[in-house]
């Protein structure tokens, strides 16, 4: 680990005079911390958000719910107002990491979190994300846990993140602020597709400081549900996962959110099962004909080829666990 | 019974020392003017190292020297021999010359005033290497070079002839991949050299074979070097043996003439300090028309280093658990490109029931017979592969005890016939054994005059209880409670013991106790009757010790009291035992698990959700931690069924997932209920408490117990470990 500089600004305003390209704030440290350590991260600055306030989840006017960036995954995951409108959030952050690192995890930190890739995490193999044009080590090595949508032939890398894909179907945005001013990214643009730069991951310029994520207002009358397959019980990152909102009338489906992760590279919407499920009825063959819809640009390589129809498991199964709320009357 | 005699269950006397953090460990020992080292370690597998860059480290804060080839002290190989107590796994020494036979060996040291500016300065120094293609998996050592005739090779009869007549046969072939010891506690060494002594705290589980390496190394009289490791936080065999790290640590001490210290980091446990080796192993079964065995061959190639070979006797266990006249075992090794491996947790048989236990099963139903029964049918009554009788063998009770419990009889045996809700279920069942052994050991025991009993050993407890059962049997052989007495382990100062490995540390170690406390008794009852002891004159066969008390004749007088009055410190006792009688026994131990498994597949979700063990490890001399070593034992084995697997990349050899997130144990939600069964029966033939010892026993045939039920579940045999989704899916 290189030797760094800590900065601990007390308002926004320091914060962002304070980051540069060669800075890197840090919310929690469970990312950054450990790709130091590891020598992929080399920040000369490490710019402090613990001062910053931002710790605050507040209900807007318009339904909507603002998170600050510096709230854990703890502590969101068990905020009385997300388990009641976006209990799909909660399920999702809870099923993430372990207590101790979403104690630590921060919103934003785990919005910007960094792919596991294991080459991207060894500083001696080429990796198209951490040193642009070195080539991309997983593409013929070991991919069982890379993406199998929206892969270039540059980057596979999986975006990790649980809570990202329940943001993702939720609907959201971000809102950063930097030397220009604050701006608002929906969600779904937030993060990059990797294309011919995975080195960049997100719409946030270098001076740019997350400050809140907000959540767009709850679907009415919605059930959801968030499953995430994985080869053991807990701790580990998602092999698939689904998070599904649906709301019904009788037994037709009048909207769908079908977020994936664990198979794609950034979180991902499933926009053309969406689609296919609006209007049909809500039985288990017709999720499983919308799930083999998500995957149908699906780019499988040697180890994880079996991701296709694990995504496709993950969409039907959340469907009907979401829809068998709705039976049971549990709406949310 | 006392709550503390052999055989109850009190809790570990160490217990409280380690949940309050007082324990210390290696690297908690504090020495003035510690210095810090860190190793730079390959990033190739293979090839030689052509230019260390250095100046830029060298001018980093702190750095106070760096080593590497070029500039490290001649010394000389250990001839590793663990009979002379000097056995190492890997021989080559670190910085020994410019070559690379892994990854992640250790190719720099930096040493600095502290650990990240070792760290740091470890980081800058740049290395460049002429690189060649590495033999990366047993696949590619194989098709480079063939493979090497190994140990452990058995044969009787005509396996071959006998396959061919066989009325039932089945020829299959088995894999295991590379599975890394993951201890929580990381591999340290804090070393210095105090008056031209070399004294060394380690995370050892053998202070006096790395105390005779090291002698060897360093060219020093044995008594110029101490090691220490009175706490260690597991090692699961991979702390049996000194690794390069800990040369390096002495020597860099030698060198700056400080003390030492050097943890070995996570990643680099997964190259320089051993693995469970990549095995194939096929086997081929015949049975007679009546399904009787016939035939037995079970032929295994394990990989081993470019530097040593390493076998894994994945055929160990099949010599002797089935009867069959025809038995063919192999084991050859092929040479690729990683460190050393070494025993871990059940070496050989771990992986070898793994592959018998599941063809047991593969022959059992090619032959229709209820793999129960095929195999009560046919355990083994005596020891055929060594003509000796067992010394104590319960393994059809374990069998039958078991199966009542787990509820085997309301199986039904057809393929996915079981169903509760959207999951299969799948019954499945494995033998599990391992061998007794006891060894050489010396000890030290002292009746002191405040009233307390001090035991010494130079063995080590890694956590499996030791500490404990070393006490329960002076609380049995004195009747002194555990509050005064004192155990002193993991000092090479003290009285030779063993290694804490093979699981043969019981039964090694207490004989030895409790041959020292009797002479220890002898001898305060010898003073005790001398002219001017309490008891002058008297007839000293006729003196009696009870509950510490000596009396004669209505006179009665604790021990404190007589020594006091004789104005001496303490009696005490020295004893020597030696190993087991092995012309006359086979020694093991036995037992039999019993597996259900759950199989989800619209999710691909495998959980194991009960498991009933049973097992025959002679007594068992703490009830606590006896059950502790089974249950971790079969979690672990759990594990080694479904998750466990050191990834390297078939281009470079290099380990890829190296880390707890990516190498997969079991966790808490993956752990079912464990219901162990303990027979407890002395195997006094053995030595005089009748204990097996049960470290390793757990761990054996589990795996095969999953894939047995996996295949009662889904219809799929998988014959390649871990068991993955992968695998499963598309099954019916
Ligand atoms: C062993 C392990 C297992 C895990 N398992 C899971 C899992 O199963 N599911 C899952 O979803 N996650 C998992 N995680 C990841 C975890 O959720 C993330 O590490 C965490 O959310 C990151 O949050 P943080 O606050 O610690 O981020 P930090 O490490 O502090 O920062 C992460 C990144 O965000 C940037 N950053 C931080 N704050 C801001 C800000 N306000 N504005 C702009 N940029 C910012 C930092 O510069 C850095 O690049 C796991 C992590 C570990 C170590
Ligand atoms: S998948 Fe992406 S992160 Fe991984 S090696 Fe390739 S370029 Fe790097």
């Amino acid at each position: 680990m290189q030797s760094f500089e800590l900065i601990r600004p007390e308002s926004v305003k320091d914060a962002i005079g304070a980051q540069s390209e060669r800075s890197a704030f840090i919310g929690g440290g469970t990312t950054l911390v450990d790709l130091m350590k590891l020598g992929v991260m080399q920040p000369d600055h490490v710019v402090d958000t613990n001062r910053l306030g931002l710790d605050e989840i507040e209900a807007l006017d318009d339904g909507r719910l603002k998170i600050g960036a510096r709230v854990s995954n703890s502590r969101l995951a068990i905020d009385a107002r997300v388990e009641r409108d976006y209990p799909v959030l909660s399920q999702a952050l809870l099923s993430g990491a372990s207590t101790g690192l979403r104690n630590m995890a921060t919103t934003a930190g785990n919005v910007m979190q960094r792919t596991r890739c294991p080459y991207f995490r060894d500083p001696a193999k080429p990796c198209n994300k951490r040193e642009p044009g070195t080539g991309c080590s997983a593409m013929d090595g070991i991919n069982r846990n890379h993406a199998v949508l929206g892969t270039s032939e540059h980057c596979i890398a999986t975006h990790p993140s649980d809570m990202c894909v329940a943001m993702a179907a939720i609907g959201a945005t971000v809102v950063v602020e930097g030397r220009k001013g604050t701006r608002e990214i929906p969600f779904e643009d937030f993060h990059l597709l990797p294309g011919d730069h995975p080195e960049r991951e997100h719409d946030l310029r270098s001076d740019e400081l997350i400050t809140h994520v907000v959540l767009d207002a709850p679907l009415e009358g919605a059930v959801s549900t968030y499953l995430k397959l994985r080869d053991r019980a807990s701790y580990e990152f998602a092999l698939a996962s689904c998070a599904a909102i649906v709301t019904l009338e009788g037994t037709k489906v009048t909207a769908a959110r079908i977020a994936l992760g664990g198979v794609a590279t950034k979180p991902w919407r499933a926009v053309d099962a969406e689609a296919a499920l609006v209007g049909e009825e809500a039985t288990a063959k017709m999720f499983e004909q919308v799930a083999l819809l998500a995957f149908q640009r699906a780019m499988p390589l040697e180890h994880n080829a079996f991701k296709v129809e694990l995504g496709q498991q993950a969409i039907a199964r959340a469907l009907r666990d979401a829809v068998q709320q709705a039976s049971q009357g549990e709406h949310q | 019974m006392s709550d503390q005699t052999l055989g109850a269950g009190p809790k570990r006397i160490d217990g409280r020392l380690k949940v309050t953090g007082k324990a210390p460990y290696a690297a908690d020992h504090a020495l003035d003017n510690t210095a810090y080292g860190y190793g730079v370690f390959s990033t190739i597998s293979r090839g030689r190292i052509v230019s260390l860059e250095l100046d830029a480290a060298r001018a980093m804060p702190g750095v106070i020297e760096i080593f590497h080839h070029g500039n490290f002290p001649a010394l000389h190989h250990t001839p590793s021999s663990m009979a002379k107590g000097n056995k190492v796994e890997e021989t080559r020494l670190p910085f020994e010359d410019e070559q690379v036979y892994y990854d992640g060996q250790f190719v720099a040291l930096v040493v600095a005033e502290r650990f990240d500016q070792a760290r740091a300065a470890a980081r800058a120094v740049k290395v460049r290497y002429e690189e060649e293609i590495p033999r990366a998996n047993l696949e590619q050592g194989v098709k480079a070079h063939g493979t090497k005739k190994g140990k452990g090779n058995h044969s009787r009869g005509d396996a071959d002839g006998a396959f061919e007549r066989g009325a039932h046969q089945i020829d299959v072939t088995y894999t295991t991949p590379v599975e890394t010891h993951n201890p929580m506690e990381m591999h340290s060494t804090l070393a210095h050299w105090p008056d031209g002594r070399l004294q060394v705290f380690e995370s050892s589980q053998g202070v006096v074979q790395q105390k005779g390496a090291m002698a060897k190394i360093f060219n020093l009289a044995p008594h110029k070097v101490e090691v220490i490791s009175t706490f260690i936080g597991s090692g699961f065999g991979s702390k049996l043996w000194m690794w390069p790290h800990a040369v390096a640590a002495a020597a860099a001490s030698r060198e700056i003439k400080r003390p030492v210290e050097l943890v070995v980091p996570r990643q680099q446990m997964f190259t320089t300090t051993g693995h469970r080796p990549e095995t194939k192993q096929t086997l081929k079964l015949a049975t007679d028309d009546q399904g009787r065995l016939i035939a037995l061959s079970h032929h295994s190639v394990s990989t081993t280093s470019y530097t040593d070979q390493y076998v894994e006797t994945c055929g160990s266990v099949t010599k002797s658990l089935y009867s069959c006249d025809n038995v063919s075992i192999t084991h050859r090794t092929t040479e690729v490109n990683r460190g050393t491996p070494t025993s871990m947790r059940a070496p050989g048989a771990a992986p070898g029931l793994f592959a018998l236990e599941s063809a047991i099963d593969e022959m059992a139903l090619e032959a229709g017979i209820d793999p129960l029964t095929f195999r009560l049918d046919q355990f083994a009554e005596r020891d055929e592969s060594q003509d000796l009788p067992f010394s104590s063998n319960h393994i059809k009770e374990t069998a039958e005890r078991a199966a009542e419990q787990f509820g085997w009889h309301q199986r039904n045996p057809t393929v996915g016939s079981m169903r509760d809700g959207r999951e299969i279920v799948g019954y499945g069942m494995a033998a599990c054994n391992w061998e007794a052994i006891k060894r050489p050991c010396d000890a030290h025991v002292a009746l002191r005059a405040d009233g307390t009993v001090y035991a010494s050993c130079a063995t080590q407890d890694i956590g499996t209880g030791t500490y404990t059962i070393v006490a329960q049997t002076l609380v049995e052989l004195t009747g002194v409670p555990f509050e005064r007495i004192e155990v002193e382990l993991g000092d090479t100062s003290y009285p030779k013991g063993p290694i804490s490995g093979g699981s043969w540390t019981t039964a090694t170690t207490l004989p030895a106790i409790a041959e020292a406390t009797r002479h220890a008794i002898d001898e305060l009852k010898t003073r005790a009757v001398r002219s001017g002891g309490p008891f002058e004159g008297v007839d000293v066969e006729a003196l009696t010790f009870d509950n510490g008390v000596l009396s004669f004749d209505g006179k009665r007088m604790p021990f404190a009291e007589a020594l006091s009055t004789m104005k001496l410190a303490n009696a005490e006792g020295e004893a020597h035992t030696e190993g087991a009688d092995t012309s006359k026994y086979s020694y093991r131990s036995f037992g039999t698990h019993f597996v259900e498994v759950r199989w989800d597949p619209l999710l691909a979700n495998l959980r194991v959700a009960r498991v009933v063990s049973a097992i025959d490890v002679g007594r068992v001399m703490n009830e606590k931690t006896a059950r502790n070593q089974v249950e971790g034992a079969v979690v672990m084995g759990i594990g080694m069924a479904m998750f466990e697997r050191t990834e390297y990349d078939p281009r470079t050899a290099r380990v890829v997932n190296n880390n707890y997130a990516e190498y997969l144990v079991p966790v808490h939600a993956d752990q079912p209920e464990v219901d162990v069964i303990l027979l407890d029966y002395p195997d006094t033939a053995f030595n005089e408490f009748g204990a097996r010892g049960i470290g390793e026993i757990g761990i054996t045939g589990l795996a095969a117990a999953v894939a047995n039920a996996v295949y009662h579940a889904t219809g799929v045999r998988v014959r390649e470990l871990p068991i993955t989704k992968e695998a499963l899916m598309g099954a019916v």
